[in-house]
């Protein structure tokens, strides 16, 4: 039984008088993974960031979790508790340990007692293997552990839904790997999750779905085997093509 | 050179020299307090008073302290309010400072890349929050090296206050060259006494520098 988390209706969004996303139309199940494909340009990151309220969006409709979201400020400060995000940048916060980075959303927003987000956090570092710098700053880590404390970060607030942007695309390629690793963990044990990437290899074994999106509209929605195996688009094949010769 | 000028000219000095310190200190703290109320207001632009503070900055970034001062020192009484020349003195520094300082703080907020805010914002900090647990801390750790040149320069400005005669260094070296005509003495003494203020204050305050740079690099 399928259950639609995020149902996304006639969205549309321009810069000015520039439109970068025309008519979106699609729904996202409940532990479902979506992977996000498209040329630089196509407009992933602007689609995945108006999901969680960064980027305002002026046509159509959001429906989360059975609720028409009505996009207001209040409105996704309470559904950002829900919608975890994770970045190309990781942005921790570099003023804070990692244990307190970690900490932060779930004593101030979501009013944890402390010692129950210590335990919460260090519990889930250590599932990382990153036990050991629960009291160390960003600065002394390195990409891959940084982008996998943001994972965790994002991980600990318990969202419904989590949106990956382009999280490996500033990662050494030897960092790669384990972060994947742990977004492969993530999507079998059945988190729901939208995944904006150019790692195909993942997108092929890991996502359910791909959505490709050229000049700002979706030309596939289809299962990810079918998508690799026949894409159904001359643009899709050129895109494939191109990042198979990487 | 003269070894019984600078003798006789050293008990002047070394009131001079606390005299110039305490006055410093005084409308450096000022202006450090000012300055963060500002930069607060204007960060958050506070509806009403960012505008006075915008005006303020400006047209006390844009004056000389010397002009500040005389208005203070001269021109206050003729509105009713008549204030000592150190007062006076004080309140130049912090009037003039406030705004520098107040830049400094601004430019250290502004210093956070946007994707920190919009890390913060994705993790569910309301906007006071985000202020609280990443704009500010961060953004005074940026603003330290702005902070610390204001100090020095502020020290420096001390010297303006000859002008309504408060007998701090460059006052007092100004009164000893009347008194004994020996310039080359009295001048070197001035030397003497800012170095020793600032050669520690500066070394001092680029260790200050160096603690914090850690938590700005790298996230």
């Amino acid at each position: 039984m399928t259950e639609p988390l995020l149902i996304v209706n006639h969205l549309a969004k321009a810069y000015g008088q520039t439109p970068v996303l025309e008519d979106i139309n699609f729904t996202v199940n409940k532990g479902e993974v979506v992977a996000l494909l498209g040329r630089s340009g196509s407009g992933k990151s602007t689609l995945i960031r108006t999901l969680n309220g960064l980027e305002p969006f002026q046509g159509g409709t959001l429906t989360f979790a059975g609720q028409a979201i009505d996009p207001t400020p209040a409105t996704w400060l309470a559904l950002r508790r829900r919608i975890g995000m994770v970045f190309q940048s990781y942005d921790l916060f570099p003023n804070l340990t990692v244990l307190a980075n970690l900490m932060l959303a779930p004593v101030q927003v979501a009013h944890q007692p402390k010692a129950q987000a210590e335990t919460a956090a260090r519990t889930l570092l250590t599932r990382f293997g990153l036990a050991e710098f629960a009291d160390r700053y960003p600065s002394a880590l390195s990409g891959g552990q940084k982008q996998r404390i943001a994972i965790a970060r994002a991980l600990l607030m318990k969202p419904a839904l989590m949106l990956f942007d382009e999280v490996t695309a500033s990662l050494d390629p030897e960092m790669v790997h384990g972060v994947l690793a742990l977004m492969t963990d993530l999507a079998r044990a059945d988190m729901t999750m939208i995944v904006v990437t150019h790692e195909m290899g993942f997108a092929r074994k890991v996502a359910d779905r791909i959505l490709f999106l050229d000049d700002g509209r979706i030309t596939a929605d289809m299962p990810a085997e079918a998508f690799f195996t026949a894409p159904p688009t001359e643009s899709a094949r050129n895109f494939l093509a191109s990042m198979t010769d990487r | 050179m003269s070894w019984s000028v600078i003798q006789a000219s050293l008990p002047a000095f070394g009131a001079a020299f606390w005299l110039t310190l305490e006055l410093a200190a005084l409308g450096i703290a000022g202006a450090l307090g000012i300055g963060a109320g500002v930069s607060l207001v204007q960060y958050f632009r506070v509806p009403g008073l960012h505008q006075v503070a915008s005006v303020y900055v400006d047209v006390a970034r844009n004056t000389p302290l010397l002009v500040q001062l005389f208005f203070i020192y001269y021109g206050l009484p003729g509105l009713g309010l008549k204030l000592s020349a150190p007062v006076s003195g004080v309140l130049g520094l912090i009037f003039l400072g406030g705004s520098y300082m107040a830049e400094a703080f601004t430019g250290g907020y502004n210093a956070i890349p946007k994707s920190q805010l919009e890390s913060g914002a994705a993790l569910g900090l309301s906007p006071r929050q985000l202020a609280r647990f990443i704009v500010l801390p961060q953004g005074l750790t940026a603003a330290v090296p702005g902070l610390a040149a204001n100090v020095i320069f502020l020290v420096k400005e001390t010297s303006i206050f000859t002008v309504i005669a408060i007998p701090e260094l460059t006052n007092t070296a100004l009164d000893l060259i009347g008194l004994y005509y020996r310039s080359n003495e009295s001048l070197l003494m001035l030397v003497v006494a800012y170095a020793i203020i600032l050669v520690p204050l500066s070394w001092g305050l680029t260790q200050l520098e160096r603690k914090v740079r850690h938590v700005t690099i790298g996230a």
